[in-house]
């Protein structure tokens, strides 16, 4: 993540410098998972236009972008396999052994390995993308979807939905080393930037746990409340936090909100109302847009992280499910 | 070099549960494989605790001639093996194991009360029954003095959530009070608020119809003509069948928006949709229902669980897998929390806030303390598509809008010891 940051804000130096971006943000490119669409719906930040629509394997749901921004990764769930694709022509130019329903995954810092959660078949798949070959599979909880990784790349989270556990995997020897129970379908795993903290979402439970990495305990339980709307449309899934620690993000579904949390005090500060059945959140790589998918609307929602304000939905494919965001 | 961190895995683990046989008394298969996995996620373990759930059932006679729709043989076990191998894949992180006891009550064999008591005497505090309510009283009155847990999985009876309710059975099936609520609702939302309602021969029949009277008086809608269905089994007539016109015909100058079927037996409901004199659609036991499961359904999570169910069962999951299913996940959660699975610990927390139970219906599931009636939202399906998800919107309530659906707490008529 540090790396990544500092190359995109090389590049926002340089862009300002060549002047030739609107309003003074750099452009990166968006890319979205659009579940029933079997489809990967392109965006351009600098029109916040759809630039091109990508066919890839069915069920299209985790995606991540490599780390020079060359291929970008897709969980093809239904055909037990991750399609790689070419960023510049959108071509899917190999697909990689995943293991049966990869669900959700996320690239070492290195680059390499991937790490993948197969949702059907409660575990954990972690594979060499250079040479697509597994290097180990991870027995872990039932329905594993969420996966985390420590800014020292050391620790990889996954959360498992039906045995409601965040399992803590070490990265060297690919064993399960400690299981934090939390709250009902635990979703998405985030850290914070200085490694302390594991943020875990429970959508059924209504909660976001934080946990204290040290210790592995729940230190804090934020719960979400807003006016006219049910509990139990309240379910919280994509977690993002700013890299300098002040403020959280999470998608709340059904809910049609993001909520905006102080990341110190974990109090809940303001709900943005974003499309229908928001689910995963993206940050552009200088942290000014935060994108959400929001399935049932069909469409993403930018906000405006500084302004704390969605500015802009665009329409993409049918029932986008994930987003991941290029620095090229 | 492919690095296996452990050596057994789900799929295994539930062929293996399977080979179980009824009553057999077995050192936990799936707990034995867990000294032998050296990278045990707690490796100071001991050997775990092994819960025993117990499925105390009755085999579907099998239809006679060709049923694409025949209930098959394993209904409802299939949902426990499910539930044993969810529980047992989280139970090697907390070092539990869990282990079905299947009991097939048979002609001429022991009564369910009976095959209750040997497998409470054999140490299986869990029983779930898929029997109707008059052996689901017998078992829980067999038990009462044990302290054994009894999950009704099957038998919709108010009147077991009701004057004959029982502290140590909790209901995981919907009473029918919940279901034609459900589908009350609906037609409420829709406007339809006239109901022509065909009473099957059966008494569950006259039970489901009453279900259905109450929710209309509940929802302000109006039965606008009764009759019962006197034309014998004409769903499962063949095609070669004569036809029997009068059937056809009994639905004719009547005033109404919609058809509500009550025919639990599925005999002649199917019989109904698109045989009407006037268009009308057809709700009830059959047609448009209000149900805890269908292979249609694939939100909140459905679809990993149906087919992590047609991996185990090669078919599709029913109603009755499902609350099984939900059943046995029913004691595997609560004793993940609880860190132990001593029915003293876990009957009262079935119906503390703190429990809920996640079943792939967006919402977390609780029981009612007053009759210990699972809540939970039903679907409202057709065999195609999922239709809608009661409680609708609007429907509101001060404790939870899932109160909408069923007894609430000041009409029930339950009282616990």
């Amino acid at each position: 993540m540090d790396r990544c940051v500092k190359a995109g804000l090389g590049l926002a130096v340089l862009a300002g410098l060549t002047g030739g971006m609107a309003g003074g943000a750099q452009a990166y490119t968006v890319y979205v998972s659009n579940e029933k669409g079997n489809s990967v719906s392109v965006i351009d930040t600098a029109t916040m236009a759809v630039t091109a629509t990508w066919k890839v394997g069915r069920r299209p749901r985790g995606i991540t972008v490599s780390k020079d921004g060359k291929e970008v990764f897709v969980c093809a769930s239904d055909d037990d396999r991750i399609d790689v694709l070419d960023a510049a022509t959108g071509k899917v130019v190999r697909s990689l052994r995943s293991g049966p329903d990869p669900e959700q995954f996320i690239l070492d810092r290195s680059g390499n390995p991937l790490y993948v959660a197969n949702e059907d078949d409660s575990q954990v798949t972690i594979i060499d993308i250079e040479k697509n070959k597994v290097l180990a599979e991870v027995p872990v909880g039932v329905e594993p979807e969420g996966m985390g990784l420590s800014p020292d790349g050391k620790i990889l989270v996954n959360t498992s939905e039906t045995t409601n556990m965040a399992h803590f995997i070490d990265t060297k020897t690919f064993q399960v080393i400690d299981n934090v129970l939390v709250d009902a379908r635990p979703r998405f795993a985030e850290f914070t930037s200085d490694g302390k903290f594991l943020w875990v979402s429970a959508e059924v439970g209504g909660t976001v746990s934080v946990i204290d990495v040290a210790t592995r305990r729940v230190v804090k339980k934020i719960t979400f409340k807003i006016p006219g709307v049910n509990d139990e449309a309240i379910q919280p899934v994509g977690v993002r936090i700013t890299q300098d620690g002040a403020k959280a993000f999470v998608a709340l579904g059904p809910a049609n909100r993001v909520a905006v949390i102080d990341a110190k005090s974990f109090e809940v500060q303001k709900y943005l109302p974003v499309g229908q059945r928001v689910w995963q959140l993206a940050f552009t790589p200088d942290q000014k847009l935060l994108f959400s998918t929001n399935g049932t609307s069909n469409d993403v929602s930018v906000i405006d992280v500084a302004a704390e304000k969605v500015v802009k939905s665009i329409p993409v494919g049918l029932l986008p499910w994930g987003v991941a965001i290029s620095p090229h | 070099m492919l690095l296996r961190a452990a050596c057994m895995r789900a799929p295994a683990q539930s062929f293996i549960l399977s080979l179980a046989l009824a009553g057999a008394v077995l050192a936990s298969p799936a707990a034995g494989q867990e000294p032998a996995s050296p990278p045990a996620p707690q490796p100071q373990g001991a050997a775990p605790a092994e819960t025993r759930i117990g499925l105390i059932y009755r085999v579907q006679p099998q239809p006679s001639s060709y049923d694409a729709e025949a209930p098959p043989e394993d209904e409802g076990l299939a949902g426990a093996r499910m539930g044993i191998a969810d529980n047992n894949t989280t139970g090697r992180f907390t070092k539990q194991a869990y282990a079905l006891d299947e009991a097939a009550l048979s002609e001429g064999g022991p009564s369910a009360a009976e095959a209750a008591r040997a497998l409470v005497a054999k140490g299986t505090k869990y029983l779930v029954l898929a029997l109707p309510a008059d052996e689901v009283l017998a078992v829980a009155d067999a038990v009462k003095d044990t302290g054994a847990v009894v999950f009704n999985a099957a038998a919709p009876d108010d009147r077991l959530r009701g004057a004959d309710c029982r502290k140590n059975v909790f209901h995981v099936v919907p009473s029918r009070a919940m279901q034609a609520d459900a589908l009350a609702q609906y037609l409420t939302l829709m406007r339809w608020r006239k109901i022509f309602l065909i009473v099957g021969p059966n008494p569950a029949d006259k039970l489901y119809a009453e279900a259905v009277k109450n929710a209309a008086r509940k929802f302000g809608l109006k039965i606008t003509a009764e009759k019962p269905w006197t034309f014998g089994p004409l769903a499962k007539a063949r095609g070669d069948t004569p036809t029997r016109a009068e059937a056809m015909v009994f639905t004719r100058g009547l005033d109404y928006d919609m058809v509500v079927v009550a025919d639990e037996a599925g005999d002649w409901g199917d019989y109904v949709p698109y045989r009407t004199v006037d268009p009308r659609p057809v709700a009830g036991t059959q047609g448009l229902v209000a149900t805890t499961w269908s292979p249609v359904l694939e939100t909140w999570g459905a679809a990993q669980a149906q087919n992590r169910f047609r991996r185990l069962a090669g078919r599709l999951m029913r109603p009755l897998d499902y609350q099984v299913w939900a059943s046995v996940r029913a004691v595997g959660d609560a004793a993940t929390v609880q860190k132990g699975s001593d029915p003293a610990a876990i009957a009262p927390y079935l119906t503390d806030p703190a429990f809920s139970l996640p079943a792939y219906k967006g919402v977390s599931l609780t029981f009612r303390p007053w009759d210990h009636q699972l809540r939970q939202p039903l679907i409202v399906v057709q065999p195609k598509m999922l239709v809608s998800v009661a409680p609708e919107q609007g429907f509101l309530h001060q404790r939870t809008p899932l109160d909408t659906l069923g007894t609430d707490l000041p009409e029930t008529t339950c009282k616990f010891p």
